[in-house]
């Protein structure tokens, strides 16, 4: 397989991409305005005690030193210590990840779902009046961004008519079995489904209000391609074979048509998780985004930095998975 | 002639959104085991027929009057449903591009049994058996490789020879070859053309031939049918329509054959008095506006 030399390369290439970040993120927030330590330190705090904090921090070296200090730490897997929590940041990262994992999955497999729904029902309806049905649907979930729509998810079912839960990720009542992060999938491994459906009444909310930008975006390509698509000779050959519209719209028509939207997917879902950020914190929901925030109010250094290194290191992976995927449903780029 | 196996009687197709007719009124009789000819200049609506009978006319335009019977049965009455599944049964269609015309997703296999297991309902293995045996039939060295090829791994008379295999594999009774060597090299749209013969006759299916080229209606058909404008202005047997041409369209259409020896000769414009037949009854609505105003 001529696979797995690319995927060394595009490992290296990671690698390179993460190091360009790590340089990036730790030169702008100490750059930036705002002091770590004058966030520690109760106000009217003497010279003194300002210069001894800095220097336990190793805030008093220069720029270049620091980086050096920290890279060659991380190099080692150490990530620091957050000093507005005071534990490791790689076990605070850690700890949130699988949260905000979860949530974002949950909010892609939302957005295909829809996605695909409104471009087959569109392209099904293709000529008819109704097809402007589904473009206005469509038109209207991308005219709004995903923390307007989280807005107005959490008054409609959360106030209005509260159907779901709008914050948190899990009932504090319950009583949690979990050995791991991974609350939903051990929950789903464990047949705990009472858990489950807990953990997912708390995320549907959030995780649509992502997905429904996202939805919109695949349902407009998607149906774009496959009316195109439609036109093409091995569709028209299937049909007089005697199958329906539905079998000649999935089975024929999808496998091709899909393959545009795929590398918009992977984009997108990159966008997707950077807006767990705001999301979560809307919801209080206790996942990397939220945690970010705070680190950022808090001027927490070590704990931004290594945030940002596990959200890029998160892009580039779905990257990565994105083009191996196009590659597998792709017969002919396969071979090349 | 014998009892008509495909008949079409007075079949007119009109764009849906101006009603303007693209067939006028189109009668043809196709025997069983029969070939009959379609010919006619671009435009003429020559492939608009065999969609019609397929059920697959572009979403611009739709049927607003006539017959489609095939073996008996009238189509355009059946319900979608069951007039898909009896189209899928009885007559498959040989495409004019074969490099379009497969799937690039699937393997070849599959493309080729799945009207077999799916519509006819037919054993798995049993059609793998008829693909098999078909694709040799059309002289495919190594079919067991081919059915598991994608199309792309695959030259394009290879192509529409696996087209061919594909449409022949549920033994239709109907065949609508559209221009199946048009898109084809000079030295392989022969041998397609031979091999379409070769096993229409084998399998005496009835087979509709749409081209704009008389050398190859010479060669396989028994009947043709001239189309000018979305009309048949002429119906005869081959020997006849060689020999002896009645419409003057067909006249200058036999006189358009290129000669070799003398190029320029074939450049025959259409004859004005067929101009003035069809298009005085084309252009009638307006000629008629004219003379009001």
């Amino acid at each position: 397989m001529s696979l797995f030399p690319t995927i060394f390369l595009r490992l290296l290439t990671t690698l390179i991409t993460l190091f360009g970040v790590a340089v990036i993120i730790f030169v702008i927030i100490r750059v930036v305005p705002g002091n770590p330590i004058a966030m520690m330190l109760p106000p009217g705090a003497t010279d003194a005690d300002i210069q001894r904090l800095q220097a336990l921090y190793g805030f008093d070296k220069s720029i270049l030193e620091q980086f050096l200090i920290w890279i060659s730490d991380v190099v080692r897997g150490d990530f620091g210590t957050s000093i507005s929590l005071r534990q490791p940041v790689l076990n605070l990262v850690l700890e949130r990840l699988p949260a905000t994992l979860e949530l974002s999955i949950i909010a892609l497999i939302l957005a295909v779902a829809i996605g695909l729904t409104l471009a087959i029902t569109g392209t099904r309806l293709r000529g008819s009046r109704f097809e402007s049905l589904i473009d206005m649907t469509n038109g209207i979930a991308l005219s709004l961004p995903d923390f307007l729509w989280a807005l107005l998810l959490i008054l409609l079912f959360g106030v209005l008519w509260p159907l779901f839960h709008i914050s948190g990720r899990i009932s504090p009542a319950l009583d949690l079995p979990f050995t791991s992060q991974f609350y939903l999938f051990e929950s789903l491994l464990r047949l705990r489904l009472d858990l489950s459906l807990d953990l997912l009444s708390h995320m549907f909310m959030p995780a649509l209000a992502m997905a429904i930008p996202l939805a919109a975006i695949i349902g407009q390509l998607l149906k774009q391609s496959l009316k195109e698509t439609m036109h093409l000779d091995y569709v028209t050959l299937s049909r007089t074979k005697g199958y329906s519209e539905n079998h000649v719209i999935i089975r024929e028509a999808l496998p091709n048509a899909i393959l545009p939207t795929l590398t918009l997917i992977g984009v997108q879902f990159t966008f997707l998780i950077g807006g767990t950020v705001i999301i979560e914190r809307l919801f209080s929901y206790e996942g990397l985004g939220n945690m970010a925030i705070d680190a950022v109010i808090n001027r927490d250094l070590p704990l931004i930095q290594g945030i940002v290194i596990l959200f890029a290191l998160i892009f580039t992976l779905v990257n990565l998975i994105v083009d191996m995927s196009y590659a597998l449903l792709n017969p002919r780029l396969r071979h090349a | 002639m014998m009892k008509p196996f495909l008949s079409i009687k007075n079949l007119t197709v009109s764009l849906k959104s101006s009603k303007e007719p693209l067939l006028r009124s189109v009668s043809l009789d196709l025997a069983a085991g029969n070939v009959l000819g379609l010919v006619g200049e671009s435009g003429a609506g020559k492939s608009m027929i065999g969609k019609a009978i397929l059920g697959i006319l572009p979403q611009a335009v739709e049927i607003t009057a006539g017959e489609i019977w095939l073996n008996d049965q009238e189509l355009l009455r059946k319900p979608a449903k069951e007039r898909r599944k009896f189209i899928g049964a009885s007559t498959a269609l040989i495409p004019q591009d074969p490099l379009t015309a497969l799937n690039p997703s699937r393997r070849i296999g599959p493309q080729i049994t799945e009207r077999l297991v799916d519509i006819l309902d037919w054993k798995k293995d049993a059609a793998l058996a008829r693909a098999l045996e078909l694709l040799n039939e059309v002289q495919i060295p190594d079919p067991e490789r081919v059915m598991h090829s994608y199309p792309h791994e695959i030259s394009g008379g290879m192509r529409q020879r696996i087209l061919i295999a594909s449409a022949f594999a549920a033994n239709p009774k109907l065949i609508i070859a559209d221009e199946p060597t048009t898109a084809l090299d000079v030295t392989v749209q022969k041998q397609i053309l031979h091999l379409i013969a070769d096993l229409q006759a084998r399998h005496q299916t009835s087979l509709l031939f749409v081209t704009h080229d008389l050398g190859v209606v010479s060669k396989v058909c028994q009947h043709l049918s001239v189309l000018y404008a979305g009309k048949v202005i002429e119906a005869s047997e081959i020997r006849d329509f060689f020999k002896n041409p009645k419409h003057p369209y067909s006249r200058a259409l036999l006189a358009a054959t290129p000669k070799y020896n003398d190029p320029a000769s074939s450049l025959t414009p259409v004859p004005e008095e067929v101009i003035a037949e069809v298009e005085a009854e084309i252009f009638a609505p307006r000629t008629e506006c004219s003379h009001v105003n």
